[in-house]
């Protein structure tokens, strides 16, 4: 449950990181590939070095979905349905990695956001991310 | 038995060198219990928990992260035998705290935004990893006696 409160917070720490969306993305999804090395399977056609082109496209794609989402938290599942079908059906990616991708993201933010990041805006983000790879898998099954 | 790169031997050593304990394990505790609300349950008698305002300034819960920072100080020790070094500790939380071992995955994950929060650029993809590792091993152990 997320309160007015919350949703601006969510709302306004994404607009101050969707300028620098592709650093972000490529950091967190960098992270995630260190911390749990099965989510590189997805990968395998993918450069996905440090700083590569394809992992700053993909880390902006990431980021920007996810900004999006959170201008309108309460339409998620109307928001996120091309999104839902696609990793339903073609990409597939088990649900676990997105538990990680966002506890990555958790900690992308903190190293960047430091005090700012203070534990309101860390649960408040929390419950969005969680939210958020729910919709994202309810077509899964 | 687990095997420690020097990376990361280094790396975990380096962490512990350089924290505040009062105020990390202070930090990572009341984001705990603020993030995970249902984590408030084992502290019943630690005073005002009413809101993140005053979880964040309730002496006991600061005193108490620090305790449970300094437990950590144990595993730095004991690198290579992690596992022998918290039986004591986990008879402890099974048998008289009755804590769910799922709590230490979800401390362990706020220490680790901490001190991402405090290290900021230093604490990069490696880094995470490692400490991450080192986590996970405490926490494997803290289970351990579990029954």
């Amino acid at each position: 449950m997320l309160s007015k409160k919350e949703k601006k917070m969510i709302l306004r720490i994404w607009e101050r990181i969707t300028p620098v969306a592709q650093d972000i993305g490529a950091e967190a999804l960098l992270r995630m590939f260190t911390t749990a090395p099965g989510s590189k399977t997805y990968f395998s056609h993918l450069d996905i070095s440090p700083r590569s082109p394809h992992l700053l496209s993909h880390g902006k794609k990431i980021v920007l979905a996810l900004s999006e989402g959170a201008t309108d938290i309460s339409q998620l599942s109307v928001t996120l349905a091309p999104l839902q079908t696609m990793h339903a059906y073609q990409l597939r990616i088990d649900p676990s990695n997105f538990k990680h991708l966002s506890y990555c993201m958790l900690v992308t933010l903190a190293c960047h956001l430091g005090d700012d990041f203070m534990a309101e805006a860390h649960a408040a983000m929390d419950k969005y991310l969680s939210a958020f790879a729910a919709v994202l898998a309810l077509k899964y099954r | 038995m687990v095997e420690w790169t020097d990376f990361e031997r280094q790396t975990i050593a380096g962490i512990f060198a350089k924290i505040d304990y009062e105020t990390t394990g202070a930090t990572a505790l009341a984001r705990c219990l603020i993030v995970y609300p249902w984590t408030q349950r084992y502290f019943g008698n630690f005073g005002n928990l009413y809101n993140a305002g005053a979880i964040k300034i309730n002496p006991l819960i600061a005193k108490h992260g620090t305790i449970i920072v300094h437990g950590l100080d144990r595993a730095l020790k004991n690198l290579d035998n992690i596992k022998d070094a918290y039986t004591e500790l986990s008879v402890l939380h099974s048998d008289k705290l009755h804590v769910d071992p799922d709590n230490f995955r979800l401390f362990s994950d706020c220490l680790t935004l901490t001190l991402a929060a405090q290290m900021g650029a230093d604490f990069n993809a490696d880094v995470q990893a490692a400490f991450q590792k080192f986590m996970l091993v405490v926490v494997s152990a803290l289970k351990r006696q579990y029954h």
